[in-house]
C-alpha cells in the first residue's frame, strides 16, 4: 500500500470509524462516496462497535506477499454488536480454537510492513474477548 | 517535588501480550540453570511498543470516561520504538482519537522512561498547561541469546491519564522525587541490536543506590515512614531485586506482593513500574497509600506517593491486569525467536 493511501485510511482503520448515510441511515465500513441504498452523497461519521462474534472463518496457509510470517492465520467474517459485518484477522488464537459465535473484540495491531525500511501499517484485528 | 495544583489519575490501563517463554526453556537450549523469573511475556509477531501502548491507552480512556479529544499530551516512555525516527506517540494519539490538539513525544530513559513520562504529564497538569495528559510506559525488550537478560527481557505496558485532583480521579499524587546520576550499567549503542550491561555493576551502584536514593529522598521530604503505606511498587528486573530493595527500606512482602508481577511476566522495562502500579490500583481500596519507585539504567529513579480515592471502586471496570497475565499461551524457544524476528524465512 502506498504511503498516501495508508495515511488517508489511517483514522477509519485505527478507530473502526465508518459512515452513516444522512439520507437513509445506511451504514458503511469502509466509507463509500455514494450511498448504495439511496444515492445520497451526504454522510456522517459512525463509530463501529468493537465487540462482535464470528459468523464464519477460514485459515490462510498460503498468504499473499507481506503476510508470510503470520501463517497460518485466521480471517473471519465478524458481525459486530451494532449489526455491521466486516472481515478481519483473528489473533491470539490457534486456528483450531475458532468457533462460530466466538465473541471477539477489536485490537490495534501491525497489519503489514513495507519491507524493513518502509512504513509499518497498523490497523484493526480481532481477538477472543478478554473478560 | 509537589505540584502547584493537585494532580490525580483519572484513568489507567495495563496490558501484557498473550505469549510466554518459561525460564526452563532458556535453560534447555543454553544449558543454564537460572530462573530470575518463572516465565516472561513474549511479543506476538504483529505487536510492538505502539500496539501495546494503544491497548493500555484505550483501557485508560474507557475507564476515565473522558472524551479522548480533550487529552492534551501523549508521552510514550520506551526504549524499543518501532521506528528509529518517527514518534510512537503520534500513532498512539491518532489511534485513541487525541489528535490534532495534542503534544506528543517519545521519552527514553531505559526502564525509567515510563515514570519519566509520568513526571512530565504531572508537570503539565500541575502547572495548568493541560487539562488531561497521558503517560505511557511500554516496551518490547530485547536480550541477546544466552545472555542473562534473555530470561527476563519481556513486553507490556501501562497508561495513566493525569488530571486535576477531583472526585473523578481514582488516586491523587501527594509528591514525587527524582534521583539521577551518570552510571553506565547498561546501554545500547546506535544500530546495535542488543544492549550491553556491566553484569554485577547493575546491582549495588546502579539499581539499589538509585532506588534507595529516590525512596529515602521522598520519605524524608514528606515525613512518611514505610509503615504508613498500604502498598509498595519497585522496578522489577527480576524477582529478587524488588524484594531485596523493598525489605531493605523497611517495607514488607504484604506491601510489595500485589504489584510484584515480574515472576509471571518478566521485566517489561519502561512498562515495569507502571504495570506494577496498575496491578496495585486493581486491588487497592479508597484511602490506601501507594509508594512506587522506578529504576532506569544510566541511571536514575522516580519515586511517587499516591493516595487512592473513592472513584477507584467504580472506575476500574473491564478486564484487570490479572486477566491478561493469566491469559497465556506458552511458546518454545524456536517460536520465541521467530516471533522476535531473530530467525527469518
Amino acid at each position: 500500500m502506498s504511503v498516501p493511501r495508508y495515511w488517508r485510511e489511517e483514522v477509519p482503520r485505527y478507530r473502526l470509524l465508518g459512515k452513516v448515510c444522512a439520507g437513509c441511515g445506511a451504514k458503511f465500513f469502509p466509507a463509500r462516496p455514494v450511498c448504495t441504498e439511496c444515492g445520497s452523497t451526504e454522510f456522517k461519521d459512525h463509530k463501529l462497535a468493537e465487540v462482535g462474534e464470528v459468523v464464519t472463518w477460514t485459515v490462510v496457509r498460503n498468504p499473499p506477499p507481506g503476510f508470510e510470517k503470520y501463517k497460518p492465520y485466521v480471517v473471519a467474517l465478524i458481525e459486530l454488536e451494532d449489526g455491521m459485518r466486516l472481515l478481519s484477522q483473528v489473533v491470539d488464537v490457534d486456528p483450531e480454537e475458532v468457533q462460530k459465535g466466538m465473541r471477539v473484540e477489536a485490537v490495534f495491531r501491525r497489519v503489514k510492513e513495507d519491507g524493513k525500511a518502509g512504513i509499518i501499517q497498523y490497523g484493526y484485528k480481532f481477538r477472543p474477548v478478554v473478560e | 517535588m509537589k505540584t502547584a495544583r493537585q494532580v490525580g489519575i483519572v484513568g489507567y490501563g495495563a496490558y501484557v501480550p498473550i505469549y510466554r517463554l518459561e525460564a526452563s526453556e532458556v535453560n534447555r537450549v543454553w544449558g543454564g540453570d537460572g530462573a530470575p523469573v518463572e516465565e516472561k511475556s513474549v511479543v506476538a509477531p504483529d505487536e510492538d511498543t505502539v500496539t501495546i501502548s494503544v491497548e493500555a491507552a484505550k483501557q485508560a480512556v474507557r475507564r476515565s470516561g473522558i472524551d479522548p479529544s480533550e487529552i492534551g499530551a501523549v508521552y510514550v516512555g520506551t526504549e524499543s520504538k518501532p521506528y528509529a525516527v518517527k514518534p510512537s506517540g503520534t500513532i498512539v494519539a491518532e489511534a485513541i482519537g487525541a489528535t490534532p490538539n495534542v503534544s506528543t513525544a517519545d521519552i527514553e530513559f531505559a526502564c525509567k522512561a515510563g515514570t519519566e513520562a509520568m513526571q512530565n504529564c504531572i508537570g503539565l497538569v500541575g502547572s495548568g498547561m493541560q487539562r488531561y495528559a497521558m503517560a505511557i510506559g511500554a516496551d518490547t525488550a530485547q536480550g541477546r541469546p544466552a545472555d542473562a537478560l534473555e530470561y527476563t527481557a519481556a513486553c507490556g505496558g501501562a497508561a495513566f491519564i493525569f488530571a486535576d485532583r477531583s472526585a473523578d480521579t481514582v488516586a491523587y499524587l501527594e509528591a514525587s522525587y527524582s534521583y539521577v546520576t551518570d552510571t553506565p550499567d547498561f546501554w545500547r549503542r546506535s544500530k546495535e541490536m542488543y544492549p550491553r550491561h556491566g553484569s554485577r555493576f547493575t546491582g549495588a551502584p546502579a539499581y539499589f543506590k538509585h532506588i534507595q536514593g529516590a525512596a529515602k529522598g521522598l520519605l524524608e521530604e514528606t515525613g512518611y515512614k514505610p509503615e504508613d503505606f498500604n502498598w509498595a511498587v519497585f522496578h522489577q528486573p527480576n524477582t529478587k531485586f524488588p524484594i531485596r530493595v523493598g525489605r531493605g527500606l523497611g517495607f514488607t512482602m504484604d506491601q510489595i506482593n500485589p504489584g510484584l508481577v515480574a515472576p509471571k511476566i518478566g521485566n517489561t522495562y519502561a512498562g515495569s513500574t507502571p504495570i506494577g502500579l496498575a496491578a496495585t490500583l486493581d486491588i487497592a481500596e479508597p484511602g490506601d497509600k501507594i509508594f512506587a519507585v522506578s529504576y532506569g539504567s544510566g541511571s536514575g529513579s522516580d519515586a511517587f506517593i499516591f493516595t487512592v480515592q473513592e472513584a477507584i471502586t467504580e472506575k476500574r471496570g473491564g478486564p484487570k491486569l490479572v486477566s491478561f497475565i493469566d491469559r497465556k499461551k506458552y511458546v518454545d524457544y524456536a517460536t520465541y525467536l521467530r516471533f522476535r524476528g531473530q530467525i527469518i524465512q
